[in-house]
């Protein structure tokens, strides 16, 4: 079983103020650094990381690790993913900072993928016994958690398909064409432990494009701080606090210094396995993804890398 | 610091003035010329000029969106392009 997205590489330009931009604005907490990369966490995270930068001479996503339940999962799922016709690579221990062996497979739609269980376990500043709900000396933005990514693919219904089949997601969500409504246009995935709307998104478009990575943080007004403090660093916005239709989550994005696109992400409802799937035609595209806009933003359109 | 003129040669041969500390995607944005806008990052591409005459500096740009090739060129990214003179621009991705 998939317990969720627990890590995302990407792939960045300038090192010095993607760091700044991470440390300083989004507010993750810098764990690690070695030559071509640096490495984050979110306060309320235990493993030792969930951001990667990585450098490289155009933005975009490197890679995304999914977090199993255990090695033997890890195992079961790696068969499975086999039997679907994707070759898998086994990547050892110490190929990068604090993680253990992970699988690495390329999904159908061209991204990078991974499953891994071991992880260094570093803890957060308020621990385990008696904690306190906040540490003190939070920078920036300072979400909770990594929560979800937004990639494109030219096939939503396969990377569907394998999601479901192969690594026993749930789909909360789907926006439909076609006479039947057969074809997907976008897909909301979610590990069905973990209870969030999405881990993640396929939207139909280029394969191996990336749209956004989404950071948890938990209120209205968070998000709205969040855009505040964005335009306060002069960080470019893609838009501006609003309603998603889709997990009716509470949202605002922005581009980090090298044109990754970000998104603070609020509320959302909880979804459990039995869930039905909720669907949204092609007429409604734009309130579903935007309930009060109701069009395409420009630049998280244009924003795709 | 120096202000220059900088001539949109494919939108109604507009004009805009420029510093050589600015990028010249803000100072066109307000201006109101209508370029496609999305990372002002240097990431994305959909800001893309070509420079038909003029001296400018340009600062990390994609190497996905903005090959060599087209560095070789005089194509830029406008988010990313800071001028050293007049200059002469087309915009490849005018916003309808």
């Amino acid at each position: 079983m998939v317990m969720r997205i627990g890590r995302v590489e990407l792939r960045v330009m300038d090192m010095d103020r993607s760091i700044d931009f991470y440390t300083n604005v989004l507010g993750l907490e810098i764990v690690g650094r070695s030559k071509n990369q640096a490495y984050f966490k979110a306060w309320d995270e235990y493993d030792h990381h969930s951001l990667i930068l990585t450098a490289a001479d155009a933005p975009g996503l490197a890679s995304f690790g999914l977090k199993v339940a255990n090695n033997d999962e890890l195992a079961s799922l790696e068969k499975r993913v086999e039997q679907f016709g994707l070759p898998t690579k086994r990547v050892s221990k110490g190929e990068r900072l604090g993680e253990g062996e992970y699988i690495r497979f390329e999904l159908p739609t061209g991204h990078q993928c991974e499953l891994y269980y071991d992880i260094e376990r570093v803890g957060t500043k308020v621990g385990v016994l008696n904690p306190d709900p906040w540490p003190d000396n939070l920078s920036g933005i300072a979400p909770h958690r990594l929560d979800h990514i937004a990639i494109t693919g030219e096939d939503v219904n396969h990377a569907t398909r394998f999601f479901t089949d192969v690594l026993n997601f749930g789909q909360s969500e789907k926006i439909v064409a076609g006479e039947n409504g057969e074809l997907e246009l976008a897909s909301f995935l979610f590990a069905k432990n973990g209870g969030k709307p999405h881990d993640i998104a396929f939207v139909k478009g280029p394969n191996n494009m990336f749209n956004h990575v989404g950071f948890y943080v938990d209120s209205w007004e968070q998000v709205l701080r969040a855009a505040d403090i964005t335009t306060k660093n002069n960080v470019p916005s893609a838009l501006t606090p609003q309603r998603h239709g889709i997990t009716r989550g509470l949202t605002t994005y922005f581009f980090d210094p090298n044109g990754n696109c970000n998104e603070a992400f609020s509320h959302g409802y909880i979804t459990y396995p039995d869930f039905p799937t909720i669907t949204w035609t092609e007429d409604n595209f734009d309130t579903a993804m935007l309930y009060h806009y109701r069009k395409q933003p420009e630049a998280i359109v244009n924003g795709t890398v | 610091m120096a202000k220059y003129k900088i001539t949109v040669k494919n939108y109604e041969s507009a004009i805009y003035e420029c510093r050589e500390e600015q990028d010249l995607l803000g100072q066109a944005i307000l201006a109101r010329v209508p370029f496609s806008v999305a990372c002002r990052s240097g990431g994305c591409g959909i800001c893309k000029i070509k420079v038909i005459d003029g001296r400018y500096q340009r600062g990390i740009c994609s190497k996905k969106t903005l090959p060599d090739e087209e560095r070789e060129n005089n194509y830029s990214l406008a988010c990313k392009t800071y001028p050293k003179s007049d200059m002469v621009i087309s915009v490849e991705n005018i916003r309808r």
